[in-house]
């Protein structure tokens, strides 16, 4: 069964139809891209996934695991697995990121019928996660992406991720404001997360992170559509010709 | 709720020991006649076999009482009140009175005690079961009473007070807040039937944090409760009032005093939480909390710290205030207020630096939610010998929903050049990207309400004593339930 299966979807913010009939199939282990311009539906789309309030679906459907994914509230299907990295990661002033990681967890895990981990199981589980991507103490018990820069708000965007153990992760513009070397940390922060029961979509502007992260499929979105798919050729190839061949293509 | 559930077992071990509880029983007291009079207040007197000065002090306080208009500069809103309409001494009730059990309370209010993992002995207590007599006054004051004489502290109800430690009580009762310093306090001065007092030696650190829980016969008092802190040179006192599940009472006005005094090197640190009943979501019913709270620092290098949780009541009218008098002492004031649905509260504090070299710190957290309305109105005052006195104030406000409202008033008075005061203050709406944030990552929309609004008051919530703190981030997200969405 797929992963995550997007039929023919349709959406609208206020009267502008932003998406018009998307259709993706993510299966287990598989990593997929998607490319495209500035305002192609990019992030609309990943927002849609996630279940933030705004958009509306007008057309087709999305199966997490075969289940109706639109139906479920935006902290279900975090629940259910569904983890979205954050182009802004969001600041909340008080809250220790340490604090926030573990309610996160815990709230995960008792979803899934798990005991919550005490303090001392949860510092060991995030240490060891946090080693991988740099992630410091210090970092850990700052408040919650407040002051942090913006490779270290992108690593504590994977940290999460490495902390919720998701089954599908999307995400958007990971590699937008980091330098070639935080970006190499996050690039191998999400190839350890590679398995063979997870799925990644990885939103990007540029092809340069998929030199780190090599997807399995890369897909351009445009205009509201997937005008293009292919291996990870493609990718090179909108690097050389730009996004101007397809669309225009499609306009023509 | 670790206090009570600790004074629980206490009182349990007590009882198990074979413990009679029978001659508290037969303590039944007339009530003095309905409304407001010089007979009230001399009744009151009497049943508490009063000395003359006193009785005389509360009678000047019922006359200037009468002579006192309603205070109206405060931005919340309700009908007059009837004094007349009122009991001002009531008898316990018996227990053939009270509810049964809880099988007759509002389920509402016992879903909160669930949510705040209150166990079911202390619900009945909250809930104003007739329970055993277990929860009687005297077994559980007398074990602590012991660990407190052997360092001297005294700690007990008021009018014990009166009766023991008579020339304390004349020194000091109205020295902080004297009974014409508004009506709500002449009206306390005049009928105040209970309340807590507490003496520190000199040089004593007490040994354990006071709570009002302590002093159990509190159940009748709530409605004028006066408490009067002292700490002598060098002492040291953290007292913790309140209690973080609601509390219902019946009677609407609810007009306390608390006065502290510390000398030279002393400290003292009160902490509040309120979660008075505030009444439906229309408002009904709700209690009417005005409260004088003033702490003097008399001595030089001495300190007053208030932190204050308020999350309930229908109005709260309350600015914990700190005269610094002593050279080089510190006034402190800590708040969270949470206001929700019709609830009004209009609080905040005073800092009047007498003395040089004194400093003030005023941290003030305000949330409004559902259709409340909030003020923080705050005054710092410099007097002209007030050499080198420095104040910081931080307001913030947090608003949730688009139907409530938030205020601040700040009011800064300075006669001495060298003085230096600051004031920040933000308003901000609880933000939607942060709400879908911390949901994207298995949040629920309460959950993640709580946190966000946690982490707001967190400079507040941190001095907290650790028992009350962990309740009282809990009784946050409780308070704010429904709030959103």
């Amino acid at each position: 069964m797929p992963l995550l299966e997007i039929q023919n979807l349709h959406a609208t913010v206020g009267d502008k139809e932003i998406l018009k009939g998307i259709n993706l199939v993510i299966k287990p282990g598989q990593v997929h891209a998607i490319m495209g311009p500035n305002g192609s539906g990019k992030s609309t789309l990943s927002y849609i996934l996630a279940g933030r309030d705004g958009y509306d679906v007008t057309k087709g459907e999305v199966l997490f695991d075969g289940k109706d994914l639109l139906s479920m509230p935006a902290d279900e299907r975090a629940c259910a697995g569904l983890f979205l990295g954050f182009q802004y990661p969001v600041e909340i002033p008080g809250v220790a990121t340490m604090t926030f990681l573990k309610t996160a967890l815990n709230a995960v895990r008792a979803y899934r019928g798990d005991d919550p981990l005490d303090a001392m199981q949860f510092l060991n589980y995030v240490r060891e996660r946090a080693m991988v991507l740099n992630v410091t103490d210090d970092m850990l018990r700052r408040a919650l992406n407040v002051g942090f820069s913006g490779g270290e708000k992108k690593r504590n965007e994977i940290l999460q991720m490495a902390v919720l153990e998701p089954r599908l992760a999307v995400l958007d513009e990971t590699d937008s404001g980091l330098d070639i070397d935080a970006l190499k940390i996050v690039a191998e922060g999400v190839n350890a997360m590679r398995t063979p029961e997870r799925g990644m979509l990885v939103i990007t502007h540029y092809q340069r992170l998929l030199n780190y992260i090599e997807p399995d499929h890369v897909h351009v979105l445009a205009q509201g559509r997937i005008l293009q798919s292919g291996g990870k050729e493609l990718a090179l190839e909108l690097e050389k010709n730009g996004y101007g061949d397809i669309t225009g293509a499609e306009a023509a | 709720m670790a206090a009570t559930s600790e004074t629980v077992e206490q009182v349990q071990t007590l009882a198990d020991d074979g413990y009679k509880h029978g001659f508290v029983t037969d303590i039944e007291m007339e009530t003095a006649p309905k409304g407001l009079s010089e007979d009230t207040v001399r009744f009151i007197s009497a049943k508490k076999n009063e000395p003359e000065w006193l009785l005389e002090w509360r009678l000047t306080a019922y006359r200037h009482w009468l002579t006192m208009p309603e205070p109206t500069w405060s931005k919340v809103s309700f009908p007059p009140i009837d004094y007349q309409d009122s009991y001002y001494f009531a008898a316990p009730k018996s227990d053939k009175d009270k509810p049964k059990s809880l099988d007759e309370i509002d389920p509402k209010l016992l879903e909160t005690y669930e949510k705040l993992g209150i166990p079911l002995l202390e619900q009945e207590m909250l809930a104003g079961v007739a329970v055993d007599a277990v929860f009687d006054s005297v077994s559980v004051a007398t074990t602590y009473k012991k660990k407190l004489e052997e360092v001297g502290v005294i700690f007990g109800s008021i009018s014990d007070a009166i009766q023991t430690h008579p020339e304390l009580i004349r020194k000091y009762l109205g020295s902080v807040v004297p009974y014409g310093d508004n009506k709500h306090a002449a009206l306390n001065s005049a009928v105040f039937t209970d309340g807590s007092f507490v003496y520190i030696p000199k040089g004593v650190r007490c040994p354990m944090e006071l709570s009002t829980y302590f002093r159990i016969n509190a159940e009748n008092t709530g409605q004028f409760e006066r408490t009067l802190i002292i700490a002598d040179e060098g002492s040291y006192v953290s007292y913790l009032e309140g209690c973080t599940a609601p509390q219902r009472d019946e009677n609407q006005l609810h007009a306390a005093v608390v006065e502290l005094v510390t000398l030279d090197d002393a400290e003292i640190k009160y902490s509040t939480v309120q979660n008075w009943y505030p009444g439906d979501e229309e408002g009904r019913g709700g209690i009417y909390n005005f409260v004088t709270k003033r702490g003097l620092c008399q001595g030089r290098n001495s300190k007053i710290a208030w932190t204050q949780v308020e999350t309930g009541s229908a109005i709260t009218w309350k600015y914990p205030s700190c005269i610094l008098k002593g050279d080089n002492s510190i006034g402190e004031f800590y708040s969270v207020a949470i206001t929700n649905n019709m609830q009004q509260a209009d609080t905040g504090t005073k800092m009047i630096h007498i003395g040089k070299n004194t400093r003030s710190t005023i941290v003030s957290k305000g949330i409004s939610a559902g259709r409340a309305d909030q003020s923080y109105r705050g005054l710092v005052k410099i007097l002209a010998g007030a050499e080198g006195a420095r104040n910081h104030t931080q307001c913030d406000s947090l608003l949730i929903g688009d139907q409530c409202g938030a205020h601040t008033v700040p009011y800064i008075e300075c006669a001495n050049p060298t003085a230096s005061v600051e004031h920040e203050a933000t308003t901000a709406k609880i933000n939607d990207d942060q709400l879908f944030y911390c949901q994207q990552r298995g949040l629920n929309e309460e959950e993640a309400v709580s946190l966000i609004v946690n982490g707001f008051c967190k400079d507040v919530m941190k001095t907290l004593p650790m028992e009350f703190a962990v309740e009282a981030q809990k009784l946050i997200g409780i308070s704010l339930e429904g709030s959103v969405g």
